[in-house]
């Protein structure tokens, strides 16, 4: 048991999902050439004025809603003066002193223990644009390419209290907060695509103390795994440096994700960031009624879902856990089990081939070709007995690419189930000839040498015969 | 509340401006004027008055989720002092 205890907090970045800027009518697709989603408000051009999308406004509260946020009914503006080129006005439009969603929470679940996290507090502000490197490193290139497409994307920023004590448990929260975005319509959560971001807050302490120690904060980790790992390497490397007798220097830090460790980017240099209200937006009141409206918009949440799952179609806990824990793969489930009455097989499809193939090619359930429909199918044709399990792998995995219908693939490929006995009886008759130690096994008592033969056959028939019909026939013929 | 010539020095530093000597005395004296100034408000009890989001009386100001052309990009980058790949381009800040 380590003498030292993490407590690490989380910054997260959410892109909404919204077709324009948060105080313009410039696209926000992502993907685009640089510098062509720009117009005057983004580039801070002197007179332009930005007016406020109101979607931006619904979106953050209802985000704060589901987060179990107290909503405020009236919040505004501020401004965060600093100097960088990713920041064209001078200055970052934010909600500083009054922030629209606060004291919320969402609950995690890490080695089958719950616990609560609470939420500081969730604000509206606009993203700056986007530095590029010209020699793909900041530490190395001699100039900054700028891309204003970023600059006024509108963000919330969701800030836990800090009561995380674990890498394992950062990820948990992450994926829970994910998920509740996605549920909601919030926002892709895309992380890859940067429409969800992470830095954390990291410092240790001695078991047992309640003050905190210093912190680092941690950025550039692009995936959950990553955070996971940039934390746990970051409270090993503090809890080394007091071990030492040095203290922690309070700074930022980066991950390295090919290295595996945290580097100094820069001190913290306590900024100065003058913050003061925003005059040019106008502040923002929401009204019972409006909460009211904005509340009945959210969705089953996760949680909720996950119950449902379990209550109404019998599924294991860990299977309905899994399976809400995104939007796509619930409401993937839900339309096969329309089709297909059976949940836990349904679910067996899922938790197996489904998201083995996905994790395997690194893809989302909407770019495969397979559908409920497809999987449902599939599932009946096993059902019958018209193929095996094992080919039913085989043809979901055709399925998943290609997107035909089972019944086709199975036809095409000449894979329906050996069900002709006298063909099987052949081949079954060839197997023994072949096999005479095995056979001798058997006779002898070693159960076994069944198990052997049976494979032979399967074998054989390219995966085609009914195993069970297999074992049959091969122990009527043996007893003979 | 009074600022040193100290805090100036700061102040003109985080807003990139560079002051001379002189200019520093002056501001020094001209933005403790105007802090005096301000110090009568503070005389006010003003305990039971909302603080004040915004000069005017508005709220709720709000354009839809609609799509709007954005510039061409030569007119973005036109008053740019150094243009690359479709750019701005800037010295390397860390």
């Amino acid at each position: 048991m380590s003498r030292y205890e993490a407590v690490i907090g989380l910054e997260v970045h959410v892109e909404l999902k919204t077709e324009t800027k948060i105080f313009c009518g410039c696209s926000t697709e992502f993907g685009q050439a640089p510098n062509t989603q720009v117009c005057p408000v983004c580039l801070g051009l002197p007179g332009s004025t930005g007016v406020l999308n109101k979607k931006v406004a619904e979106l953050a509260a209802r985000a704060g809603l589901a987060l179990n946020c107290k909503i405020g009914a009236y919040t505004w503006f501020d401004r965060k003066n600093y100097y960088y080129p990713d920041l064209p006005k001078g200055f970052q439009i934010s909600q500083v002193f009054r922030p629209i969603a606060y004291q919320g929470y969402l609950d995690i679940e890490v080695d089958g223990r719950e616990k609560r996290i609470n939420i500081t507090r969730a604000h509206i502000e606009e993203d700056p644009g986007k530095l590029i490197h010209a020699s793909g490193s900041i530490m190395t290139s001699r100039s900054s390419f700028v891309d204003y497409n970023r600059s006024g994307m509108p963000l919330i920023e969701i800030v836990s209290e800090p009561e995380l004590r674990s890498g394992a448990e950062a990820k948990a929260y992450l994926e829970k907060l994910k998920a509740i975005l996605e549920y909601t319509g919030v926002s892709d959560v895309k992380m890859e695509q940067g429409s969800l971001r992470c830095d954390a807050n990291v410092s240790v302490r001695p078991v047992g103390t309640a003050a905190l120690g210093t912190k680092t904060e941690i950025k550039n980790m692009n995936s959950f795994r990553a955070v996971q790992r940039a934390i746990e390497c970051e409270v090993d490397r503090q809890i080394d440096v007091l071990e030492e007798g040095d203290s922690v220097v309070q700074e930022t830090r980066a991950w390295d994700e090919n290295k595996g460790i945290t580097m100094s980017m820069r001190n913290k240099e306590n900024p100065d960031y003058r913050c003061f209200i925003e005059q040019e937006v106008s502040p923002i009141e929401l009204s019972d009624e409006w909460i009211k409206d904005l509340r009945a918009t959210i969705p089953e949440l996760p949680d909720a879902r996950r119950k449902r799952l379990v209550a109404e179609h019998g599924l294991p806990d860990y299977d309905a856990g899994v399976i809400t824990s995104s939007l796509a793969l619930a409401e993937f489930f839900d339309a096969t089990l329309e089709k297909f009455p059976e949940a836990k097989k349904i679910s067996n499809w899922i938790m197996g081939e489904l998201l083995r193939l996905l994790n395997a090619r690194g893809m989302e359930l909407s770019q495969s070709k397979i559908t409920p429909a497809g999987l449902a199918s599939l599932l009946e044709l096993i059902e019958k007995g018209s193929i095996s399990n094992k080919i039913g792998k085989e043809v979901f995995e055709t399925m998943f690419e290609e997107g035909q219908e089972p019944a086709q693939i199975v036809k095409e490929k000449g894979l329906s189930q050996i069900s002709d006995e006298g063909q099987l009886t052949r081949i079954i008759a060839e197997v023994i000839a072949k096999n005479p130690k095995s056979v001798e096994d058997f006779q002898a008592g070693k159960e076994k040498a069944i198990g052997f033969l049976v494979g032979q056959v399967m074998k054989a028939t390219r995966g085609q015969a009914n195993p069970g019909v297999v074992n049959t026939m091969l122990r009527e013929k043996l007893a003979e | 509340m009074q600022v040193s010539e100290k805090d100036v020095e700061q102040l003109a530093f985080l807003s990139r401006l560079d002051l001379t000597a002189e200019d520093k005395a002056v501001y020094t004296k001209s933005l403790n004027a105007i802090l005096d100034y301000l110090a009568m408000l503070k005389k006010l009890d003003t305990a039971a008055v909302e603080p004040a989001a915004h000069v005017l009386p508005i709220k709720n100001v709000f354009r839809e989720d609609k799509l709007r052309q954005s510039l061409d990009r030569e007119q973005v980058l036109a008053n740019a002092a150094e243009v690359g790949e479709g750019a701005f381009v800037v010295p390397r800040i860390v």
